[in-house]
């Protein structure tokens, strides 16, 4: 078997991980002269969990709207080794994503939120209450499919915004600090389960965290950021094999990829404060 | 809120109406003031009655022309607001002019308006959209534009149609702006037709609540100016009312400016 060439990013990747996304040397520059990213190359593959980490401002939210084709980069590419489209121009490949706010249409019920993405894509609502009463089970919220946003919590509505993203069964999940405003409890609950999903599903996930301890359980790719703008400034592969427990979080493995992971970001924080001086 | 709460509401204000119009009856008639110089509630009721037939006829056509302007406002103010949203070269083209008609006051040019439009009838529904179609058109316009960046990117991400980001979103969206703008329309179109009429002055067939305030001006029926008057206030109030439950209906459950908190 031909080995392919390893990347500039990715050191020691499972041979057999097809390439999904490749994203090279791209820079964006806002309206603002705001340089949020410059000369990012980054080549996820399927089946990767990817955490992006980084101090913030640095552009961690500009990268994933760019994955997401919410915007294009002022210089570089962004290709997908797959097409967008499939022949007749119906978009092929769904992408869920979980935006840094939990962004509910205040005039539609939780149902109504999650079923959204169903209904853009032309599923009747009869035919999608089972899936999306089953994904509000997931997220702990099916005694509020009647409620409207303005009856939930912030964590409440972060996981109907969650659960909004899973229910097209996405190819690409990619999460904006998704279990940022939710408590110990149901972080590491909703934790398990996304990665229950990611194992079930052939789900590729890119996920932007704050948490050094979150990425290293979450994910088998962590990928640090500098201060703004923006560039890679280490790339690192988590090998502990999927499923993981409360076993991994105790690990020695675990507690040496903390280390090296916070030792990273501590480096992308100093290049901050020399920025800012 | 259970009863006792509406009622807390609802009865101090009716109880001030009734303590003035009382105090109203009683000057008059303690001071002996001339019902031609300031009629009492109790004059104004009586010519009320005796009037009744024409002054409902004339009530009639007041509201016939503030609905139909009313309802033109909003059916051409949505349109113009979404062919505005639609392209913002036709929007910068014709917004200036809109602003015009916004600002020229409706007394100064309804008398070019009645003697270029035959029927006066339509000159007056003419004049009353004028005045009430520029809330409806800028409030929906800039709905139609504040589209929250998040929910936008949520149907991008899910390929919305254009049309189903309008159907489900800027619609939506639009919906507490449009409600703010039919507010004061509802009250300006009412506006409208009485100052148009005014500068009409026809009587006849088709005389409204205004013509019978001037014609009871000259006859020096103040009583019966002053009924007309009240027929009018109703209706501004009645519209109010209507306009105010519609917008109750299309936003109570969700938006925010029709939510008591309770924290
Ligand atoms: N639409 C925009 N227009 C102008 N500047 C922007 C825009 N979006 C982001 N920026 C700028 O780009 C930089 C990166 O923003 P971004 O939201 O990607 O940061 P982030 O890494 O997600 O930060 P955080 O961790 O705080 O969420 C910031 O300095 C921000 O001011
Ligand atoms: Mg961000």
């Amino acid at each position: 078997m031909i080995q392919p060439p390893a990347s500039l990013s990715s050191s020691d990747r499972p041979s057999a991980a097809k390439l999904l996304l490749r994203i090279d040397q791209v820079k964006k520059t806002f309206n603002n002269d705001v340089t949020a990213l410059s000369d990012v190359s980054l080549d996820i593959h399927a089946g990767e969990f990817v955490s992006l980490l980084g101090p913030s401002g640095c552009g961690k939210s500009t990268l994933l709207a760019l994955i997401g084709g919410l915007g294009s980069p002022t210089e570089g590419t962004i290709d997908w080794q797959q097409s967008m489209y499939d022949a007749e121009g119906h978009p092929e490949r769904a992408i869920g994503f979980v935006f840094q706010e939990p962004t509910l249409l205040p005039w539609r019920t939780v149902f109504e939120n999650v079923y959204l993405p169903l209904k853009l894509a032309g599923v009747s609502r009869a035919a999608a209450r089972d899936q999306v009463m089953d994904g509000l089970r997931q997220v702990g919220l099916s005694a509020f499919a009647d409620a409207y946003p303005r009856q939930l919590s912030g964590g409440m509505k972060m996981r109907t915004s969650i659960a909004r993203a899973l229910i097209r069964k996405p190819q690409i999940l990619l999460m904006d600090e998704p279990f940022a405003a939710l408590d110990e409890i149901t972080r590491t609950k909703l934790s398990l389960e996304l990665l229950e999903v990611f194992a079930k599903t052939k789900l590729t996930v890119v996920f932007v965290t704050h948490s050094v301890y979150e990425s290293v359980f979450l994910s088998n790719r962590i990928v640090v950021m500098t201060a703004r703008p923006g560039r890679i400034l280490a790339d690192y592969p988590i090998d502990a094999p999927y499923p993981r427990d409360d076993e991994y979080r105790t690990s020695v493995q675990y507690n040496e990829y903390c280390r090296k992971v916070s030792g990273a970001l501590k480096e992308a924080l100093r290049s901050a404060d020399t920025i800012d001086a | 809120m259970n009863l006792r709460q509406r009622l807390l509401i609802v009865l101090p204000p009716i109880a001030v109406g009734i303590m003035i119009v009382i105090a109203w009856e009683l000057l008059c008639r303690a001071y002996e003031v001339p019902s031609y110089l300031f009629p009492a509630p109790s004059a104004v009721v009586r010519s009320l009655v005796e009037n009744a037939s024409d002054l409902l006829f004339a009530l009639w056509m007041t509201v016939r022309v503030t609905l139909i302007a009313l309802a033109l406002s909003i059916v051409l103010g949505t349109l113009v607001a979404f062919i505005f949203v639609q392209s913002p070269i036709i929007e910068r083209s014709f917004f200036p002019y809109a602003i015009i008609l916004q600002v020229t006051p409706i007394v100064a040019v309804a008398p070019l308006i009645i003697i270029l439009v035959k029927n006066t009838q339509v000159a007056l529904i003419f004049c009353a959209t004028i005045i009430a179609i520029f809330p409806i058109i800028s409030n929906t316009t800039i709905g139609l534009r504040t589209i929250d960046r998040g929910h936008r990117n949520l149907f991008l991400i899910n390929h919305a149609s254009r049309w189903q980001s309008l159907c489900y979103l800027q619609i939506p969206s639009a919906l507490p702006f449009f409600f703010a703008g039919l507010r004061v329309a509802s009250g300006l179109s009412l506006i409208g037709a009485v100052v148009a009429e005014f500068v009409a002055g026809t009587g006849g067939r088709s005389a409204g609540l205004a013509f019978e305030i001037l014609q009871a001006g000259y006859q020096l029926e103040i009583p019966r100016m002053f009924a007309a008057l009240f027929l009018i206030t109703m209706t501004g109030i009645a519209l109010f009312l209507v306009v105010a439950g519609l917008t109750h209906l299309a936003l109570a459950t969700w938006h925010d400016s029709m939510i008591k908190r309770e924290t």
